[in-house]
């Protein structure tokens, strides 16, 4: 799995950072998402889905290997 | 056609009224000016229209669907604010309010949250049965977070959490929470000069920085911290008491929330689920068409309004199979009760970690706490943005 993020999008409402907190974090001055971990493990897959299908900017996109 | 926002059924109070459940996908309704806007329930419709930018919240251009007179007339002298830009404009906005609403700047609150529900609690438990817990505990929580967080002194602790009370209670008179209101936005437009002057580690210290630097104007930064007031006010103390109610008329899941209240991700899932179970925003939330939409073989005209009702979505046996059902174990992080979008809510994660301390902490506590009144005799207050308790009388 490969996470993609269209940071232009991003409103940080933070939810990617609360539900899947090994892959993204916020940036400290303005709270925009940042991206961890950009192929992350299987183990946390189901946690990176969740945030992607939350998003309420729709700014993560997921390529599925 | 139906007129909205619609009432909810007084035997049934927390799920969206029918005739909202009998919509089409796209409908029309009739708002207070006679207007007829397109009307979406749908979460799926809603997820893709609320990301949509031919769909705008800008409310000076004509045809906006406003929720009501007053708003309307008060539209066009409403400054450029994250309420009724569309990105990018909206964008830069929001990235310089953010920061204190920050998931990490938030969880530094808890253990304040933790200690001010604890105390009141206390000061319930001390007093005399039974007790109003609108009063004990679903007002007091917010306005005592709001005050740490805005960094209101010590010695205006007793006017403002009274006049921020009064502002938003439901029974207080209407002239009354007017007055209140506007007191509450002079004393923080003074309270912001003050803050320039002598910083502090708190919210309006830091919107102070931003008017120094020239990145706010004094005026947006007063709006701004009133708008934390307003919104994170009522919505917070509605859904602490409703939640309340909620579960006390539900005892299996109270049950088990209360058995679980040591896993804070049961408790997480809880507040997700009655946050998309009270969906406690029942106004819908506004825009007009700025280019034409297909929807279902129905076109939506550049300069149509379009009403979404936040309870449709949550209520989508699609996305939430038996949504009537009150279920703290089901999936239920998708639902819209903060709204969709770029607009989504900007206080949602503080209020997810007020309510997962207030319900965590609640009935652990008190696992005794029952109504002191029969369901039926519980005053609802359905009039506002938000609907809400006037009181919830309790015994334990």
């Amino acid at each position: 799995m490969r996470v993609e993020f269209d940071e232009p999008r991003c409103v940080a409402a933070g939810q990617c950072a609360m539900i899947a907190p090994d892959v993204f974090d916020q940036r400290d001055d303005d709270g925009v998402a940042i991206v961890l971990d950009a192929e992350p493990g299987p183990d946390l897959h189901d946690g990176v889905r969740e945030a992607a299908a939350v998003c309420p900017a729709a700014a993560i996109r997921l390529v599925e290997a | 056609m139906p007129y909205y926002p619609m009432e909810r059924e007084a035997r049934c109070p927390f799920a969206p009224a029918a005739g909202i459940r009998e919509m089409p996908p796209v409908g029309t309704v009739r708002i207070w000016d006679g207007s007829t806007p397109w009307f979406v329930t749908g979460h799926a419709d809603q997820r893709a229209l609320l990301n949509d930018p031919r769909l705008s919240i800008d409310e000076k251009k004509p045809g906006y669907p406003h929720m009501t007179k007053g708003r309307a007339a008060a539209a066009p002298h409403i400054p450029n604010l994250i309420t009724n830009t569309d990105p990018p404009e909206h964008t830069r906005l929001r990235r310089t309010v953010n920061g204190p609403f920050m998931v990490k700047r938030v969880e530094q609150w808890r253990p304040r949250i933790q200690q001010i529900i604890d105390s009141l609690i206390d000061d319930m438990l001390a007093g005399p049965k039974p007790a109003d817990l609108v009063q004990a505990i679903g007002l007091p929580v917010p306005t005592l977070v709001i005050t740490r967080i805005l960094g209101v002194p010590y010695e205006d602790h007793g006017f403002f959490q009274g006049a921020s009370s009064r502002a938003i209670s439901h029974d207080t008179e209407p002239e009354v929470a007017a007055e209140s209101g506007r007191a509450l936005g002079a004393y923080l437009g003074d309270l912001l000069v003050k803050k320039m002057d002598a910083p502090a580690d708190d919210v309006l210290s830091e919107m102070g920085a931003r008017v120094k630097a020239g990145e706010m104007s004094h005026a947006e930064a007063v709006t701004m911290g009133s708008a934390i007031l307003i919104a994170g006010h009522e919505t917070s103390a509605s859904m602490i008491s409703l939640g309340t109610l909620a579960l006390l008329h539900e005892p299996d899941q109270l049950a088990l929330l209360r058995d679980n209240s040591d896993d804070p991700k049961f408790v997480a899932n809880a507040v997700e689920e009655l946050l998309r179970y009270l969906t406690i925003v029942h106004t819908g939330i506004r825009r007009i068409a700025v280019e034409d939409i297909e929807l279902h073989g129905t076109t939506i005209r550049s300069g149509d309004g379009v009403v979404f009702d936040l309870s449709g979505a949550n209520y989508d046996p699609a996305e939430f199979p038996d949504p009537g059902r009150l279920d703290l174990t089901r999936p239920a992080r998708s639902h819209h009760a903060f709204g969709y979008g770029a607009h989504q809510c900007l206080g949602q994660s503080l209020a997810r970690v007020e309510l997962q301390v207030a319900y965590g902490t609640l009935y652990r506590r008190i696992p005794t706490l029952a109504l002191a009144v029969p369901f039926e005799e519980v005053p609802f207050a359905m009039e506002g943005v938000a609907y809400g308790l006037r009181s919830l009388p309790v015994t334990w």
